[in-house]
């Protein structure tokens, strides 16, 4: 009998999988994404409408909603194929399991992390955000919204076996979360004020790089020791 | 026969698991050979789920380890997952998928590249089903989707967690002899079921009793 599907077809097969499913539970798609967008426009209200001050924690205001945003999201990165089985068929397929984990993260943050970047412009509009930072808050976007997706899914592959991870699942990997945080708006805020912020993008780079490379290994022996 | 001479599939050697504080076995060894047919007999909380789980690699063993081809499967996990047909409780159907893109992404992930779904799913009496949710079809038939994939591969070995669960006579039927068929073709199979087989005859069919020990 004919095996022979390549790593590369592997990979697509369980991404446009997770893409349909997705598709087809629409609900899935647009919460994190509502969560967003009603945080964000939430803080004028509380704070006043006043342009200097929304200006200076507009940055602030954004990557922390994200953050909340891609981590609400998380938690059925695995649950649901834990529960129905599929992630046992995963763990015993003779597939890489490393591979098919980053297939599932980037189908993750497709979903969940490019709507974000998508919107983030306009809701920086209406936080009145300088307009020199707009740059540098898609490239932070763009760069740091993967690595929240990478780290998250080690939390959430150490913690789908138990019935309430949610708490401890915060726990986990909000830590995990600050350094992408404080580059992030340190990147945006030096840019509003023409300063080069190519450092803190060079940092946020490094960490998604060394993410994408270490945390695979980290989310698949996770997910091993939570089916066992 | 050649499967004198060849080591056995799967063997088990010295196997303890220890679930909630109680020992469900403790030095459990057997060995598994091509052409086997073999059922784990025992009441509810044996521990019939827990074994089948760490002969396929899922559970860790406290004691003792699982060897394929007497290499332990911890050492040579490829090898054994592209000889290893495992089938849970749980089948791992989804029910946002139609019965068709369930096979289809199943065989895919198991590295197969050319089948035709269709005719597959038409061993299974799920014609006319293909395109129907498996959320919508009957727990029999999300079943057989399931089931499906034991039509079109060439795994060794196959662990089966409860198989027959809500299939009908005549399809538990048309499993055994697919079973039959595929131990004379020199492969293995590991199954739990509290049903009577009617067609693999007793002979045939080896069984290893687990006893519920208070322990």
């Amino acid at each position: 009998m004919n095996r022979g599907i390549s790593y590369t077809q592997a990979f697509f097969t369980l991404l446009q999988r997770d893409l349909k499913i997705a598709v087809r539970h629409r609900g899935d798609i647009f919460n994190p994404l509502l969560f967003f967008i009603i945080v964000v426009t939430l803080f004028p209200l509380g704070i006043g409408s006043e342009a200097k001050i929304l200006s200076r924690v507009a940055p602030g205001i954004i990557w922390v909603a994200a953050l909340l945003a891609s981590m609400l999201s998380l938690e059925r990165l695995f649950k649901a194929d834990f529960v129905d089985g599929s992630l046992e068929q995963m763990l015993l397929s003779p597939q890489p399991l490393q591979l098919l984990v980053l297939s599932k993260v980037l189908a993750h943050w497709l979903l969940t992390g490019v709507p974000l970047i998508i919107v983030a412009p306009l809701l920086a509009v209406l936080l009145h955000m300088d307009s020199n930072a707009y740059p540098a808050l898609i490239e932070t976007l763009l760069l740091g919204t993967p690595v929240l997706s990478l780290l998250g899914a080690i939390g959430v592959a150490l913690t789908v076996g138990l019935r309430k991870g949610g708490v401890l699942l915060s726990l986990l990997i909000l830590p995990l979360y600050i350094p992408v945080l404080i580059f992030a708006t340190g990147a945006i805020e030096f840019a509003a004020t023409k300063q080069p912020y190519d450092g803190q993008l060079a940092i946020i780079a490094a960490l998604l790089v060394g993410s994408l490379v270490l945390a695979p290994f980290a989310i698949g022996a996770s997910l091993r020791v939570s089916t066992n | 026969m050649t499967a004198q001479s060849n080591p056995p599939l799967l063997s088990a050697s010295h196997l303890t698991c220890i679930r909630e504080e109680r020992v469900l076995f403790d030095d459990l060894s057997f060995e598994i050979n091509g052409g086997d047919i073999v059922q784990i007999e025992g009441p509810n909380g044996a521990g019939k789920t827990s074994l089948l789980r760490i002969l396929a690699g899922l559970s860790r063993p406290y004691g003792g380890e699982v060897l394929f081809q007497e290499d332990p499967i911890v050492r040579c996990r490829d090898e054994f997952n592209e000889a290893l047909l495992y089938l849970g409780h749980l089948a791992g159907v989804k029910s946002e998928l139609t019965a068709e893109e369930n096979l289809n992404f199943n065989l895919r992930i198991s590295g197969y590249a050319q089948f035709d779904p269709r005719e597959i799913l038409a061993r299974v009496n799920l014609t006319g089903f293909e395109d129907a949710l498996a959320g919508h079809l009957s727990a029999g038939q999300h079943r057989r989707t399931a089931l499906a994939r034991l039509w079109h591969t060439d795994c060794k070995i196959w662990i089966l967690d409860e198989p027959f669960t809500a299939i009908d006579k005549k399809g538990v039927a048309e499993l055994e002899e697919l079973f039959i068929a595929h131990a004379n073709n020199g492969g293995c199979v590991i199954l739990t079921t509290h049903q009577d087989m009617g067609i693999i005859s007793d002979d045939r069919l080896r069984k290893i009793r687990l006893d519920y020990r208070f322990i």
